[in-house]
């Protein structure tokens, strides 16, 4: 992957200040939390704008501060897991999976719609809505909705966390599915080493607004 | 009940009146709502101000200031009729400017509270799937707050309804042209023997403001049951 970076922001009392150059395709941004993790994954986004900084992705440049230039989330061609899901929740399962499909026919899609629903093991849920679903399933349909909009670069923020140790469980084989069919450039926030481990090529460690640390990762199944 | 055919085209009237001034001022009310709920910017209590204003000044005083404006010799009235051959003053269309007006202040308020319940974490996530700011209103913002939208129109509709000071002051009590409910219940109580048309058109009046509140009040109940389900 080709993505580079320079953040200079401040909210509050926290600040930002980091340079990095992300050789993928899976980059894990992981620390502690209150790392500013999130941050960094809402100014890739380009839902959050920076005090400063640039940021180049393969030869488009989405942010620099200097020349005025910033590519607004949309326009982005990103794919977003958040943390909670973030299902919309008067529209059921199917078409919140096609929300960001049909916005974004004009780029190759990476897999069928039908491909999709079978490796996050959806058919079952393409009717219900969002509010009747376990978390589990919310986030697989949420994993599900991101993959589908044709992103070029896979946003992922602790897409586990939120759920217990047993979904956690359900949710890792198909996060390593996907790494295995799409290799798909892929940032991955984590504040967990295991998960981290399993399923990153990248690591690279955030404190307190600062990176400490890069490292290639071997893959421990 | 006997209407006289009178009140029965001033209740047509008045729900003609009322049904345009709440589709025409609809879409202003949603931009503005908007703008109060979403935006900051420079001039934005300047804004809420003017919007709220025809809840506090008497209505007479918004009338008088209509007539002023958009009457044949106010400013925009001048032009409106030069341009597009536009009369407002005793005429119908202006009964629905000076309701739309009234009524303005009562569905901005309705529909701020439904637009704020709409979390903009699922508008972030809308734009990160490609959604343009517009697109991201129209599928998500406005179907989210639909429910309290409708109710900030059926607020508006019954205030509509139910006004008399600006429009009187506007546009006068013409029958068959700008005599409504409200005016027309006036009327009756000016002249001898006009008790019981007032009390008739009264208890139509009644009614029909009943009817949209509690329509109001059910919609209402139905977007914090909403809320409370997510």
């Amino acid at each position: 992957m080709s993505l580079s970076f320079k953040i200079q922001h401040s909210a509050g009392c926290f600040s930002l200040d980091l340079a990095v150059s992300c050789a993928g395709p899976v980059t894990a941004l992981f620390g502690p939390s209150g790392a500013g993790k999130t941050s960094v994954l809402n100014i890739l986004a380009g839902l959050i704008r920076p005090r400063a900084g640039q940021i180049l992705f393969q030869g488009e440049t989405w942010l620099d501060s200097d020349k005025n230039i910033f590519v607004p989330a949309h326009a982005r061609a990103i794919g977003y897991v958040f943390q909670e899901g973030r299902l919309f929740p008067h529209l059921n399962v199917r078409d919140n999976l096609n929300y960001g499909a049909n916005l974004s026919k004009d780029r190759p899609a990476h897999a069928s719609f039908d491909d999709v629903v079978d490796l996050l093991g959806l058919s079952q849920l393409l009717h219900r809505h969002p509010r009747n679903l376990s978390g589990g399933e919310q986030q697989r349909v949420a994993i599900g909705r991101a993959l589908l909009a044709r992103p070029r670069l896979l946003l992922m923020d602790e897409p586990l966390a939120a759920l217990d140790v047993a979904r956690r469980d359900e949710i890792m084989p198909y996060l390593e599915n996907l790494r295995a069919t799409f290799a798909l450039p892929t940032i991955y926030v984590s504040h967990s080493m295991p998960e981290v481990r399993r399923l990153a090529d990248e690591i690279i460690t955030l404190e307190e607004g600062r990176v400490t640390g890069q490292s290639k990762n071997e893959h421990q199944p | 009940m006997s209407l006289s055919p009178a009140d029965i085209t001033a209740i047509w009237l008045s729900l003609k009146i009322a049904s345009v001034a709440t589709l025409v001022s609809l879409p202003f009310a949603v931009a503005v709502a908007w703008l109060l709920a979403r935006r900051d910017f420079f001039g934005k209590s300047l804004l809420n101000g003017i919007v709220h204003l025809p809840l506090v000044l008497p209505p007479v005083v918004t009338g008088y200031l209509l007539l002023v404006t958009f009457g044949k010799k106010g400013a925009v009235g001048e032009m409106l009729d030069a341009c597009c051959g536009l009369v407002l003053s005793f005429r119908w269309t202006g009964a629905a400017l000076a309701c739309a007006i009234m009524a303005f202040p009562l569905s901005v308020r309705a529909i701020r509270l439904a637009l704020e319940t709409v979390d903009t974490k699922l508008e972030a996530a809308a734009s990160t799937l490609g959604a343009t700011p517009l697109h991201v209103f129209a599928t998500i913002t406005v179907p989210l707050a639909f429910p309290g939208i409708l109710a900030g129109a059926v607020l508006g509709f019954a205030k509509a309804l139910g006004e008399f000071g600006a429009t009187i002051t506007f546009v006068s009590n013409i029958p068959g042209e700008t005599q409504t409910i409200a005016t027309a219940i006036y009327g009756h109580t000016q002249s001898p023997g006009g008790d019981a048309p007032a009390m008739q058109l009264t208890v139509i009046s009644v009614a029909i403001a009943m009817v949209a509140l509690m329509a109001s009040e059910m919609l209402a109940r139905r977007v914090s049951r909403k809320a409370a389900d997510l």
